[in-house]
């Protein structure tokens, strides 16, 4: 490109400058910003025509003026990627930020992403433990997958989100997960509580970090999952890697995509998000599985804060469609004093019938869980009838089934930060909590698991 | 002016091109890698065009080339089995030509223009044929006869015809006014193929799903909206409907969903068996898939390629499904497009033109007179993605105005893992009055009344609830409490059906049928019983119930039923003796 440096700033709205008359611009190309103190800004091209271009500036427009300098540098953003990524932290715009040196590329990778042929996808279907019961039993994941932690202010999902990526791992396998961390505008103290715990356990050497904190540019937070996810599809499907990603938070994410909207005076959808925010959240989603061919797998783990609880505002509501499943945490479990305060009745994981089953996990898991759940479900219903009619009101399949509701909740869920159950001692914990009900009430059982695996009948 | 232009601007998928003819819906080539586009909207000499693939390093100044067609499929033998992308090309092409990841500027035929097929003439030379008309057959699946048919809007004199290989782009038959027909035809997506009239439904669409079939029929013609929230079992209700139902031909569209379950519905229905063929399902079927993440545009046009495709076999006189899912992405899709031009929003941010294509495409649904006087029905099925589940917004009403049925995913019923979630108290089916009468004559004379005393059990159940939940069950009457466990085995045995187990995920009218009456049998018998002084719960719980109700997993149901039924009213009979 000519390298040649423009003057023609026209307007300034929020993140946005309008340009006028330049040569061609590409749609998406880089920019370069000089003040007039000579420091620099970044930005990408938003609308292009022969008369006017609008850039959206990454670090904010403060400073920029008609007289700043505007140089296209006639590609579109691309992250240099390569092994050295690994153990690395870098910032959101993918600048280092540990004080080390600047990636050297192997090659320079689109940070857009092409959508991957649904016909060379695999199906993901290997079962990945997390050592907590209430995910390896009720909301299964499995490698490939996208699911979401829908939690909300004051909730320990950055805990939960840690432990599985410490815990994480394929059954009878030493193979382990690079970690990708994405971090859209939470605290520095959030931040050093993750990097603290991925440094004492030794995981950082094993992850990529890309970090913007609350104090850095918002419109930054609209490349920074690009980047992570840019460097997590290198990583799996150039250098076999599995990698996990995780990425908080969202809301945070969306909030700075209704930014943009609102300065380009777009039409706003629902409060306020661009009406576009389902396929621009797909674009990030979209990006895990397993390719044909490919050895490596991309697992994400999106967290999001709901505003108010309400999950059924647009960021929780739009990512529910596109991801495969989510689980819920519950400020009642929470407040209980129980963690993982995980209510396993909204969560769900959509890929769990094709990892679960005797190959891959337990020939009874399936009953087991459905039976769980089902007898919480129940148990937790009549919570609310006690609450009117009094537990004398209620017979004995009820009462069995309401006393369960509360040793789910402290037996099962709560378990220990550093607690690492396997499969096995999940659905063993199951079999043993659900002998306090009456086999008869258990219908959703498989009478020759209840022969086999019952605590009545063993031994 | 030409048909070559330059671009003026990019603004995502919108591109403004000048200096170019062009008239609205032309299929355009954008930029140097020669981007296919379609043109939306016409402003003096600026043409506004959605482009359907991904537009970023595009500059002003690249050329614009019109093609000065509007955007069509290919029409022919290789359709079925084919996986398609939003604008019919294959996605195994795709694979071949760019690898996994969809990148940009390829073309793809729609199927392989090379193929020889076996074409078996059924006219002869100085035969009169009009347009519709079916000229010859080719086999092209072991199940599906393709009917090659006189274009629409062609007639003539037919000068030579002849039997024998061909591919779908040579003459197979020459009129004496020089024209000639080919196997392939094209056709433009947005325009409806033609047919002679509309007639009324009354045949059902068999889904093999009791509580569809049963209670909410669907016609072969008709339409459905299936609108739930998330996790609510919409897609596998969809993939239910798309493996189990009678039809001849299926079209899935998967309009915006994630990846992954297109995968699943990609690797799992090659090896699927079709129950009323004994073939492969994919013999019949013609799947389209564009994934969230793929190009907006081609979303938008990907509900008219599946529809187009369906009207095709329609035309040759086959009954044919076609599942859209989720026609929220389609009309978000709209929305977004619309938004880029800025135009003056509807409700919720979608354009104000969006319930009249909603309309639009539903309508394109029916059972038709086809041009040569062939019976042939496309049913369409779409499911509604809701924002929140709330369905008072403009897709779902949209939807609900123009469909005959609706049945409503509830999520509170898939937490209870009561599945299929769909919920019988706000769910309804206009066709039953126009059904009725082929259930009466192909199943049972009474079909119509059993099905009112079922749906009449579970209004009076709701009623009963809210006062359970404010007293108790056990305060209620014991004819109420009978009443109550009858509801509550429609609900476990009969509307809850596993859509993943081998026998129990399809199941034929006749033995719902069996199954419906049985109920009622144990009603009856347990009413009697109870008159006569037996004891609730010893007549509740005779095993033999419990035997009619877990029988429904075994292949050999509908045999043993009748038995299953007579040995618990046995045991009813039993229990009035114990007192």
């Amino acid at each position: 490109m000519s390298g040649k440096e423009y003057r023609t700033i026209n307007d300034v709205k929020g993140p946005l400058v309008f340009l006028n008359k330049t040569e061609p611009v590409a749609f998406g190309e880089i920019v370069q910003l000089r003040l007039n103190d000579g420091s620099m800004k970044n930005g990408q091209v938003l609308d292009t025509s022969e008369d006017l271009v609008v850039v959206q500036v990454f670090e904010g427009t403060a400073g920029v003026d008609l007289n700043t300098g505007v140089k296209f540098m006639g590609d579109v953003f691309k992250l240099p990627v390569s092994d050295d990524l690994i153990g690395r932290i870098l910032d959101g715009a993918g600048r280092p930020r540990d004080g080390g040196p600047e990636i050297v590329a192997e090659e320079n990778a689109d940070i857009i992403g092409a959508a991957i042929n649904p016909y060379s996808r695999q199906s993901p279907h290997d079962f990945i433990q997390t050592g907590i019961s209430a995910i390896d039993c009720c909301t299964t994941l499995v490698r490939g997958q996208k699911l979401p932690i829908f939690s909300a202010s004051g909730l320990p999902h950055n805990d939960i989100a840690l432990q599985i990526a410490r815990q994480a791992k394929l059954r009878d396998s030493d193979e382990e997960f690079i970690v990708v961390f994405c971090a859209m505008g939470i605290t520095a103290e959030e931040f050093n509580f993750f990097r603290s715990d991925l440094e004492r356990t030794g995981a950082l050497e094993n992850a990529v970090l890309f970090v913007n904190l609350a104090d850095d540019p918002a419109v930054e937070r609209i490349i920074t999952p690009r980047l992570a996810l840019t460097a997590a599809e290198y990583l799996a499907f150039e250098k076999d890697y599995h990698v996990l990603v995780i990425y908080t938070d969202m809301t945070n994410y969306c909030d700075a995509l209704r930014q943009i909207g609102a300065a380009r005076e777009e039409v706003p959808g629902r409060r306020g998000y661009p009406g576009y925010m389902y396929t621009d959240l797909a674009m990030l989603y979209e990006r895990a599985g397993i390719v044909k061919g490919k050895k490596g797998s991309i697992t994400q783990f999106p967290i999001l804060t709901m505003p108010g609880d309400d999950i059924t505002h647009p960021i929780p509501d739009l990512s529910g469609y596109i991801t495969e499943g989510q689980i819920v945490i519950s400020r009642e479990l929470h407040q209980a004093g129980i963690y993982p305060p995980i209510n396993v009745l909204p969560s769900l994981s959509r890929l769990m019938g094709s990892c679960i089953g005797e190959k891959t996990t337990r020939e009874d898991h399936k009953s087991v869980s459905d039976q769980m759940y089902a007898a919480y479900a129940q148990g937790r219903e009549l919570r609310g009838l006690v609450a009117i009619v009094g537990e004398d009101a209620l017979n004995e399949r009820d009462k069995q089934l309401l006393d369960f509701s509360g040793v789910f909740e402290d037996r099962f869920l709560r378990q220990s930060r550093d607690e690492d159950r396997s499969i096995d001692e999940t659905l063993d914990l199951c079999w043993n909590l659900m002998n306090d009900i009456d086999t008869k009430y258990l219908v959703r059982l498989d009478q020759k698991w209840i022969e086999k695996y019952h605590p009545d009948n063993k031994d | 002016m030409s048909n070559e232009g330059v671009i003026y601007r990019i603004s995502g998928p919108v591109v403004t091109a000048t200096g170019m003819e062009a008239a609205m819906y032309d299929v355009v080539r954008v930029g140097h890698e020669g981007l296919m586009g379609e043109v939306i909207e016409l402003h003096g000499d600026k043409a506004v065009i959605q482009v359907y693939e991904d537009t970023s390093g595009i500059r002003p100044g690249e050329p614009v080339l019109n093609t000065r067609e509007t955007l069509s499929v290919a029409l022919g033998p290789g359709l079925l089995t084919q996986i398609y992308d939003g604008i019919q090309r294959p996605l195994a092409t795709l694979e071949e030509v760019m690898g996994v990841f969809i990148t940009r500027g390829v073309d793809a035929d729609g199927f392989d223009m090379e193929k020889k097929w076996t074409f078996e003439a059924i006219v002869s030379p100085g035969d009169e044929v009009v347009s519709g008309q079916v000229i010859g057959n080719v086999q092209e699946t072991e199940t599906i006869v393709h009917k090659i048919m006189v274009p629409p809007r062609m007639s003539g004199t037919v000068k030579s015809i002849k039997s024998g290989d061909y591919n779908v782009t040579e003459d197979v038959c020459v009129m004496e006014d020089g024209s000639s027909i080919q196997m392939m035809q094209k056709w433009p997506v947005r325009t409806p193929r033609p047919y002679q009239q509309k007639y009324a439904p009354d045949t059902p669409l068999i889904t093999g799903m009791r509580i569809l079939d049963f209670l909410f029929p669907l016609a072969k013609g008709g339409a459905a909206g299936i609108p739930g929230p998330f996790g609510s079992g919409k897609t596998v209700t969809q993939q239910s409907l798309a493996k189990y139902s009678d039809a001849q031909i299926v079209v899935y569209i998967g309009c915006g969903e994630r990846g992954n379950e297109m995968t699943e519905v990609l690797d799992e229905f090659p090896h699927l068996i079709d129950p009323n063929t004994g073939k492969p399902l994919m013999n019949r079927t013609v799947m389209i898939a564009n994934t969230s993440n793929m190009p907006v545009a081609a979303r938008e046009a990907s509900v008219y390629t599946g529809i187009t495709i369906a009207e095709y076999f329609r035309d040759m006189g086959y009954d044919v499904a076609l599942m859209a899912d989720s026609t929220s992405r389609w009309a978000e899709a709209m929305r977004e497009i619309s938004s880029r031009l800025e135009e003056m929003p509807g409700e919720e941010g979608y354009p104000a033109y969006l319930s009249s294509r909603i309309a639009e495409f539903y309508e394109r649904a029916g059972r038709v007179q086809t041009l040569n006087g062939d019976d042939g029905s496309v049913t369409v099925i779409g499911a509604v993605s809701p924002p929140g589940g709330d369905i008072s917004e403009p897709v779902s009403q949209g939807t609900l105005r123009i469909v005959k049925v609706f049945w409503g995913l509830d999520a509170g019923l898939a937490r209870q893992r009561h599945f299929p979630a769909i919920n019988w108290l706000s769910s309804y089916s206009l066709y039953p009055p126009s059904l009725d009468q082929w259930f009466r004559d192909n199943i049972s004379q009474d079909y119509p009344e059993i099905r009112t005393a079922i749906s009449g059990l579970l209004q009076i159940e709701a009623e009963l609830q809210e006062i359970v939940q404010l007293v108790g069950s056990d305060a209620l009457p014991v004819d109420q409490q009978l009443t109550l466990e009858v509801a509550r085995m429609i609900r476990e045995y009969f509307l809850q059906q596993n859509g993943f187990h081998d026998v129990d995920a399809f199941c034929s009218v006749d033995l719902h049928y069996k199954m419906a009456k049985a109920i009622l049998t144990f009603h009856e018998s347990a009413k009697s019983a109870m008159a006569a002084g037996a004891d609730l719960q010893d007549v509740v719980n005779v095993p033999a119930r419990t035997d009619l109700m877990r029988g429904r997993f075994e292949a050999t149901y509908s045999d043993d039923i009748d038995a299953l039924v007579n040995k618990m009213n046995d045991e009813i009979a039993a229990a009035i003796e114990e007192n």
